[in-house]
């Protein structure tokens, strides 16, 4: 059993509930257990970052700091955007001395500190290549055989800091759904933006990104949509109606890999939170659980 | 005071120390190898909505024309996905610049009064100060409210969806220790302000171009 | 002993004003006021330009009337003069090695602000000077013979042009080619910018002239494998690699490829960058020279895993008949030749535009690089010039993509300075062929050459769009129905101020130049450097672009750095008469400022032997003794601070002449 230190963000507790009630139960049939971090306070994501830079690394850093009191050696971080502005920080402390200097002078006066070399990892990355695909295989309990997913990254997971693959074609999550015996369909927007939170302010340039991303993956032939970010499944799940009026109805279902996953491992809809999405899955062919 | 003529950009309206400035920010030095290639324009999903396109925008401010800048669409319109910081020949970090754009304009006040995207970035700083934890639900009716209120309307389906799917929290979300991170970020406000200069190194003085 | 042992010494001390460059800071009569005092100093003299004729006709006269037997010039560096006064102190009557040069100007005036210290400075200069010079002793220079032969490494036009040039001059010259042919790049071009001439046609005559030229020897399908020696007298080992064919039997006649026991050509043909195919026994291409054909063992059916099996029906020995040229039993042989000099031309490689994902190579079938299109357009490639896609099809829209792996700091650097004329030359060509429409997007239009901005000129008249933007990326996404099934190219028209999405039938990627991918062995191989992007490096980019550091090594060509073949060749010739003005002089003189090993000191440790940066030191077995050779020495010292039993002495740098300097610069007033 490994634990590691667990930053949720402030969507995995709102609208992305599903991500973490997916997360968790998938991650412990694989023999991960994951710790919330106590106490852990909102990473900035990109409207901080718009306002104030440094103050955004600032409180980003709280976290890293509390992170590396608890002794557990990695911080996984499943939101991207909670997970590029956690290495950012990391990379602002390590290259700029300026900026360090301020954060740690911060840090101190909460009684914290905070080294900068944390590794802060993806649940994608900590699955395929640390938990590995054969202990994914060995869990499938129901083979999602036939289901054809379109596997979409989005960009901060891959830009500008590619830990764990590939910038311009990664496969890491391409391989985890083949390991759940999905068909992965060729898909070039898979790590382009789906818009952010353009969506909401700025709808005829955000919802247009949303859409093309929909668009494409049905052309491609795809029955679902794979996220790995709780703003991506958010803006490719809820705003079908208003796309749909504007250019044209995309009605396709967009899951977490997670959610995929523990379909896999035998878990029921209900636990995996897919209720909670707007466009439903096509329930699965019934195949024997093996 | 001299009356403009057209379109044409008199050496008066440029803010010739602008250009240093930015490139002084961590991250943002090389500003000044731009070949203006177009690369980023060419990849970045939103440049088809932007007044003027990213590759205009470095080229404004390497040339000074600050209040061009600040006033364009464009730096409200980066949604931060990297695509033209990867690719750029030259490894220019044009989306960090953009953050940099964003918080001029956001601390000099100019951009059109219920523009949403500056307002959403404060209210999401406001709350993030000083709760520690972003609500969204709350965020976004903040935002309606402080800008097009009347479009929220438009979005009560979306809303009563959340609220049937159990995604629309009832309670305002804070951490325990709010006092300590105000503390921390009290410890900035004692510091310089948001510009940092590269490295620790002495502040950079412009030069006047031409005086190399 | 020496002669001059027990003679007095007699010194002439010269400070040079170096009009103010040096006087400005430095009181020079003072100094020479001050130096003219020492004991052995029988003259002292100021003087506004020593280097000048007058000046050096001073120190001649000076010579004679004061009987001087030691001469010290105080004035700049002497890389500058240090030449011009030995050969003055010559004039006078005197051994050259008798005089001793201080820096009184780059290491004194020119930085320093204070005039009394930089003053004092010069006296401390001066007087260490003084002391050192009363112990030099007589050196000669050492005249080494050079071997009038000479090699050329790599078969292309560089190669090429230089090999004849010298063949010409009388020299017999080795040429070796790593490929069964020569020709090199150029061989591959359809037509050649600016003129559009024929690459084959003006290429292949003087390829059949390097091939017979009585004083050429041609070894293709061979590589340079060790090179030992020194200037003028290179010993260098060339691998043969097995055709498997008797060069000299071989007619060209090609039956063996017609009756070949694969009917159909099935193995990639690498002359065609993978577009056609080809069987086992092939020439690369028609007017290959040697006109000789080559077997790769790799896919031959009478071998497995490259060893002989015998096992295969060899219609290609019937073919032959009684010429019997085809010998399976060839083994790779090694063969030494001695030569004078080394002209390294070995070329370039393209930039592999997979590492540019965005662009879809690999990805995409039609997506191609400019030099698999100089085959499909080229009359003897895998199409016989039909324009034609992977498919079949034949493209009405063409976009030809610069600036792939240049000028990018996430590949290549540098600009490749021929992609942005040879994409315009496949423009015209594309165009030609198919008459389709055809866009190049750049991001700057490099056209220095002669006639290079008219060809621009004709190609915009022609109707080529060119749209300056660096192409973002090459997708099959596509958003409007013109856009199915075709690629489609995002770019900004920076010129036009706008996002463009445009579909095309086929891409054309303007791949850079790179350095060749062994070009860090090679160099090793011929005691060469590398720049920092790794093209060889010549001894001064501007003054000697053909030469290196090792002397008698000279580069030409791509490998120096990406040329187009004007220039290429001009270099070629220039190389070319460099090594022949360093043959023709017929020896080489060497500087005497290099090391000897005492015998009778030296306990045989070897630890000199691994630290010559030079491999001028070698074991005499038999002694064991060190042993140096003179004509290898560069004088770079590392043996002589190294060895244990100070055995080592270096001239010009001996311990008596060190530590007298050393005492004289820290001696007071």
């Amino acid at each position: 059993m490994t634990t590691y230190s667990y930053f949720p963000g402030c969507s995995l507790k709102g609208t992305g509930r599903a991500y973490e009630e997916s997360l968790l139960p998938v991650l412990r049939a694989l023999d991960v257990e994951l710790e919330e971090l106590d106490d852990w306070n909102c990473c900035g994501a990109t409207a901080y970052m718009a306002v104030d830079e440094v103050r955004a690394c600032v409180i980003a850093s709280r976290n890293l700091a509390l992170a590396e009191r608890t002794g557990h050696k990695e911080l996984i971080a499943p939101c991207n955007a909670c997970y590029l502005v956690l290495n950012k920080t990391e990379h602002y402390m390590r290259e700029s001395p300026s900026v360090n200097g301020v954060i740690q002078n911060a840090l101190k006066e909460a009684g914290l500190a905070s080294s900068g070399n944390l590794p802060v990892r993806h649940p994608l990355d900590v699955l395929v290549n640390t938990v590995g695909l054969d202990a994914v295989r060995r869990r499938v309990r129901r083979s999602l055989k036939g289901l054809k997913v379109a596997p979409y990254y989005g960009c901060q997971i891959v830009r500008p800091y590619s830990t764990f693959d590939d910038q311009f074609n990664p496969t890491t999550m391409d391989r985890l759904l083949e390991a759940l015996g999905c068909t992965v369909v060729t898909f070039p927007l898979k790590t382009r933006c789906c818009g952010g939170s353009l969506t909401g302010t700025l709808p005829e340039a955000g919802l247009h990104c949303s859409h093309v991303i929909l668009k494409e993956a049905l052309r491609r032939g795809a029955d679902v949509i794979a996220t790995v970010c709780p703003l991506c499944q958010f803006n490719l799940d809820s705003y079908h109606d208003k796309i749909a009026a504007k250019w044209g109805a995309t009605r396709i279902p967009t899951v977490y890999f997670t959610q995929l996953m523990g379909l896999a491992f035998g878990m029921n809809e209900r636990e995996l939170g897919l209720h909670r999405g707007f466009i439903p899955m096509k329930p699965l062919e019934t195949s024997s659980p093996e | 005071m001299k009356t403009k003529i057209g379109t044409v950009q008199y050496e008066s309206e440029r803010v010739e120390a602008f250009a240093d400035e930015i490139r002084n920010v961590p991250g943002c030095e090389e500003l000044r190898s731009c070949i203006q290639c177009g690369t980023c324009s060419g990849v970045c999903p939103l440049s088809i909505y932007m007044d003027y396109s990213p590759r205009q925008i470095i080229g404004m401010v390497r040339s000074g024309l600050k209040d061009k800048v600040l006033r364009s669409r464009t730096i409200w319109l980066c949604a931060s996905c990297y695509a033209c910081a990867v690719e750029c020949p030259k490894k220019i970090r044009i989306t960090d610049i953009m953050y940099q754009l964003k918080q001029r304009a956001i601390r000099e006040r100019i951009y059109p009064r219920f523009f949403p995207i500056p307002v959403l970035a404060q209210e999401f700083n406001k709350m993030a100060r000083s709760r520690g934890r972003v609500t969204e639900n709350v965020l976004a009716a903040v935002m309606f409210l402080k800008t097009t209120w009347w479009s929220a309307f438009g979005m009560w389906r979306l809303g009563l969806g959340l609220v049937m799917r159990g995604r629309f929290p009832f309670h305002l979300e804070s951490i325990k220790r709010k006092d300590e991170l105000k503390r921390m970020l009290k410890t900035v406000d004692d510091v310089t302000s948001n510009t940092l200069h590269a490295s620790g190194r002495r502040p950079f003085k412009p030069i006047r171009e031409g005086s190399k | 002993m020496d002669k001059h042992d027990n003679e007095e010494i007699r010194i002439g001390f010269y400070i040079c004003h170096c009009g103010s460059n040096i006087a400005a800071m430095v009181d020079c009569p003072e100094v020479a006021k001050t130096i003219g005092a020492l004991p052995g100093v029988v003259l002292s003299r100021d003087y506004k330009y020593m280097c000048s004729d007058p000046g050096q006709e001073l120190i001649r006269k000076d010579i004679a009337e004061f009987r001087l037997n030691r001469v010290v010039v105080a004035s700049c560096s002497p890389l500058l003069h240090e030449k011009t006064f030995r050969s003055a102190v010559e004039a006078g009557g005197l051994n050259p090695y008798f005089f001793h040069m201080v820096n009184i100007r780059e290491h004194d005036a020119w930085v320093h602000t204070d005039k009394g210290e930089a003053t004092k400075k010069a006296k401390s200069l001066a007087r260490a000077a003084i002391r050192r010079v009363a112990k030099h002793k007589a050196l000669e220079v050492k005249q080494v013979a050079i071997h009038p032969d000479v090699l050329v490494v790599g078969g292309g036009i560089a190669g090429i042009h230089a090999a004849m040039t010298m063949a010409n001059a009388g020299k017999k010259v080795f040429l070796v080619e790593r490929e069964p042919s020569i020709g090199g790049h150029m061989a591959k071009f359809d037509k050649t910018f600016p003129t559009l001439d024929c690459a084959a046609c003006i290429l292949t005559p003087k390829m059949s002239e390097a091939g017979s030229h009585p004083n050429i020897t041609l070894m293709t399908y061979s590589e340079v494998v060790k090179m030992d020696g020194y200037v003028g007298n290179y010993t260098v080992t060339i691998k043969r690699k097995p055709r498997y064919i008797k060069e000299e039997l071989c007619t060209g006649c090609q039956e063996c490829i017609a009756k070949c026991i694969y009917k159909e050509p099935r193995f990639r043909d690498e002359f065609n960058e993978g577009l056609g195919k080809r069987k086992p026994v092939y020439i690369p291409f028609p007017q290959a020279t040697p006109q000789v054909v080559v077997i790769d063992p790799r896919v031959c059916m009478n071998f497995k895993d490259g060893a002989l099996t015998n096992k295969c029906k060899k219609s290609c020995v019937t073919a032959c008949g009684e010429k019997q040229a085809i010998d399976f039993t060839q083994q790779e042989t090694l063969q030494e030749v001695k030569v004078g000099a080394i002209i390294v031309t070995t070329g370039f490689q393209t930039f592999d535009p997979g590492r540019i994902p965005q662009y879809g190579y690999g990805r995409y079938p039609n997506v191609y690089t400019a030099l698999e299109v100089e085959r499909l357009v080229n009359a003897s490639g895998p199409t016989a010039g039909h324009v034609v896609l992977r498919d079949g099809r034949e493209p009405k829209s063409i976009g030809i993509i610069h600036c792939v792996g240049s000028r990018d700091r996430l590949t290549n650097r540098w600009c490749s300075r021929v992609c942005c004329m040879y994409s315009m030359k496949l423009a015209h060509l594309l165009k030609e062929h198919t008459g389709a429409e055809i866009y190049n997007f750049y991001i700057d239009i490099r056209a220095p050459g002669k006639g290079y901005e008219e060809f621009y000129d004709k190609l915009l008249d022609e109707g080529v769009q060119f749209i300056r933007g660096r192409v973002g990326e090459v997708t099959d996404w596509a958003v409007s129905p013109e856009e199915e099934g075709r690629l489609v190219v995002r770019v900004e028209d920076t010129l036009a101020g706008c996002v463009r999405r445009i579909p095309f039938d086929m891409v054309v990627l303007a791949t850079g130049l790179e350095p060749k991918s062994d070009a860090q062995d090679v160099r090793r191989l011929f005691n060469m450097s590398c720049g920092s992007e790794g093209f060889f490096l010549e001894r001064h980019p501007k003054l000697a672009p053909v030469s290196t550091f090792s002397d008698g090594i000279y580069i030409a060509g791509c490998c120096q750095g990406p040329r187009d073949i004007p220039d290429t060749v001009a270099q070629a010739g220039a190389a070319a008469a460099e090594a022949l003005a360093l043959i023709d002089k017929g020896y080489i003189e060497q500087e005497p400022n290099t090391a000897h090993i005492l015998e009778d000191d030296c306990c045989g440790c070897k630890s000199c032997i691994p630290l010559c940066p030079y491999t001028a030191i070698t074991f005499d077995a038999a002694k064991k003794k060190a042993v140096i050779n003179e004509a290898l020495c560069k004088g770079c010292g590392t043996c002589v601070a190294a060895c244990p039993s100070g055995s080592i002495v270096q001239n010009l740098f001996d311990d008596g002449e060190i530590f007298s300097e050393i005492e004289g610069v820290l001696a007071h007033d």
